[in-house]
């Protein structure tokens, strides 16, 4: 078991937890964007910042990524915490102002404007849909390409990779696509949106290996009839 | 594209266990691009998934997924380069070959592509043009680069560079000099070892120019040999740390003046060296 301090509260946790882990197993609310349990943990989003140590040495880190270590001091909703967790959410709102989940996290934490330069990007490059893609499907048929302003999830060469099963894991987990309906654009290479939904599935006999994260499935449910 | 080429590549680079990136330079330097189909051949060789391999080759720069020019000019637009005027000089290259950078001039025999920084801020503004660098171009100068470029660089003369200095060079056993005055290669003094080979042993003197790669020998030396070089004061062979990363060849090492090693591949016709300023 390791010791450590979370808003001044003696904690204990099972070795090789995170810090967040550890936190969110006693109760202490951090909001995630880019974290899922069954995903390696990425620290893409920064919306889990909490504040290590002390005085002048206090610093931000990522508390999905930061392994809790005996005796560390965690603060994970300090003024500075807040914050930075606020300003974390104003640049996704600049980035994707249309996706439900960041006008949810806006709400809840009250944020009511952006000042950045308003974009309407549909993605927020949190590498959920490749983790997901990987880990969880075995597939790696999306990746990022390109760095820097160009950076960009999609598949290879922008056409249909041939390992993907189109089980809709991505979409599932998008937290930009997410409820946005893409409407007849199956083309669109991590959205299709429903239009991709029915046809894969109905032929799921070629995919021996087929795993399905939408639950319940449209298009199984048509099947049924 | 050359499914055989790729192959061949692919084959080279398994023995030497070599990574992805090696692979992708090596495709790109035959090519001048990277092809999808080469890209995808990659990919299931070295059982790489595909969106890693393209995730690779649109992350740097030096990889190109569009068929490129011949002739590849890069002018250098970092910091400094820019305030001494690396902006003008692009324009002006752009001007003389009608493409906007990153673009190819429909000839395919030019590229124009800009940098953010080159490392020789010293020498700004840079432009480089199929490896060879310009030193503080003008756009006055702008033309006669790519005229030069049009030509080729094999009959121009290592003097121009009149930036790159020469080496001086001693024995890292008895710390002699092994500069040949009575010998000027390049205007400069040479640097004269003793060379077997084959049971043959001479004189051997190089070019002290750094990037120069004239040799005089006294016996011919057939290429591929690989030469042991040896101190003409105290006759100890001049071994390297480590063998050649071209070619595997063991290297050959001098100490540098002022500070530092250099160290040459040992095999005739390998250009390979290593210049180690400490």
């Amino acid at each position: 078991m390791i010791n450590l301090i979370i808003n001044g509260l003696d904690v204990h946790v099972p070795e090789g937890s995170t810090v967040l882990e550890a936190a969110r197993f006693l109760g202490f609310p951090i909001p995630t964007l880019c974290y899922l349990e069954s995903l390696s943990p990425y620290g893409a989003c920064r919306l889990c910042v909490v504040e290590i140590g002390e005085g002048a040495r206090a610093k931000l880190v990522s508390s999905c990524t930061y392994p809790a270590t005996e005796g560390l001091k965690v603060r994970t909703s300090s003024e500075r915490v807040v914050k930075a967790r606020r300003m974390v959410i104003e640049l996704l709102l600049a980035t994707c102002p249309q996706s439900k989940t960041i006008q949810d996290l806006a709400s809840a934490h009250n944020v009511r404007r952006q000042r950045f330069r308003q974009e309407h990007e549909d993605c927020i490059l949190c590498g959920l849909c490749t983790r997901m893609c990987e880990e969880q499907m075995m597939a790696k048929a999306i990746g990022f390409r390109g760095r820097g302003e160009s950076r960009s999830i999609g598949t290879p060469f922008d056409i249909e990779s041939e390992v993907c099963r189109r089980c809709g894991g991505c979409m599932y987990v998008c937290p930009a696509c997410q409820l946005r309906c893409t409407f007849t654009n199956p083309e669109k290479a991590i959205c299709g949106g429903c239009a991709n939904l029915a046809p894969p599935c109905v032929e799921k006999d070629q995919f021996k290996d087929l795993m399905c994260y939408m639950d319940p499935c449209v298009a199984c449910e048509i099947k049924k009839d | 594209m050359n499914i055989e080429i790729v192959e061949k590549i692919l084959e080279k680079h398994r023995k030497q266990g070599d990574g992805l990136i090696s692979i992708l330079e090596e495709i790109q330097s035959r090519f001048t691009y990277l092809p999808e189909e080469a890209l995808r051949m990659v990919a299931s060789e070295r059982n790489i998934p595909l969106v890693n391999v393209y995730g690779v080759a649109t992350f740097y720069r030096a990889f190109s997924l569009k068929p490129r020019g011949k002739h590849l000019i890069c002018g250098c637009l970092g910091t400094a380069c820019h305030v001494r005027g690396g902006p003008v000089i692009v324009e002006e290259l752009e001007k003389n070959l009608g493409v906007k950078r990153g673009e190819t001039t429909p000839d395919k025999e030019f590229t124009l592509e800009t940098v953010a920084c080159l490392g020789a801020c010293a020498l700004g503004p840079v432009v480089v043009a199929d490896g060879k660098y310009f030193p503080k171009v003008r756009k006055t100068k702008v033309k006669n680069i790519l005229e030069q470029v049009r030509k080729g660089f094999e009959d121009s003369s290592v003097e121009q560079d009149y930036h790159i200095f020469p080496v001086e060079v001693s024995c890292p056993n008895c710390n002699h000099s092994l500069m040949n005055p009575n010998h000027i290669i390049d205007h400069y003094p040479s640097i004269r070892f003793i060379a077997s080979f084959d049971q043959k042993h001479g004189w051997i003197e190089l070019s002290s120019m750094y990037g120069s790669y004239k040799v005089f020998t006294e016996h011919e030396i057939p290429s591929d040999t690989i030469v042991h070089f040896f101190c003409t004061h105290c006759h100890a062979e001049l071994t390297g740390s480590s063998p050649c990363p071209a070619c595997n060849a063991p290297m050959a090492s001098m100490i540098v003046r002022g500070g530092g090693i250099i160290q040459i591949c040992s095999r005739q016709g390998c250009r390979s060296h290593m210049l180690d300023l400490g």
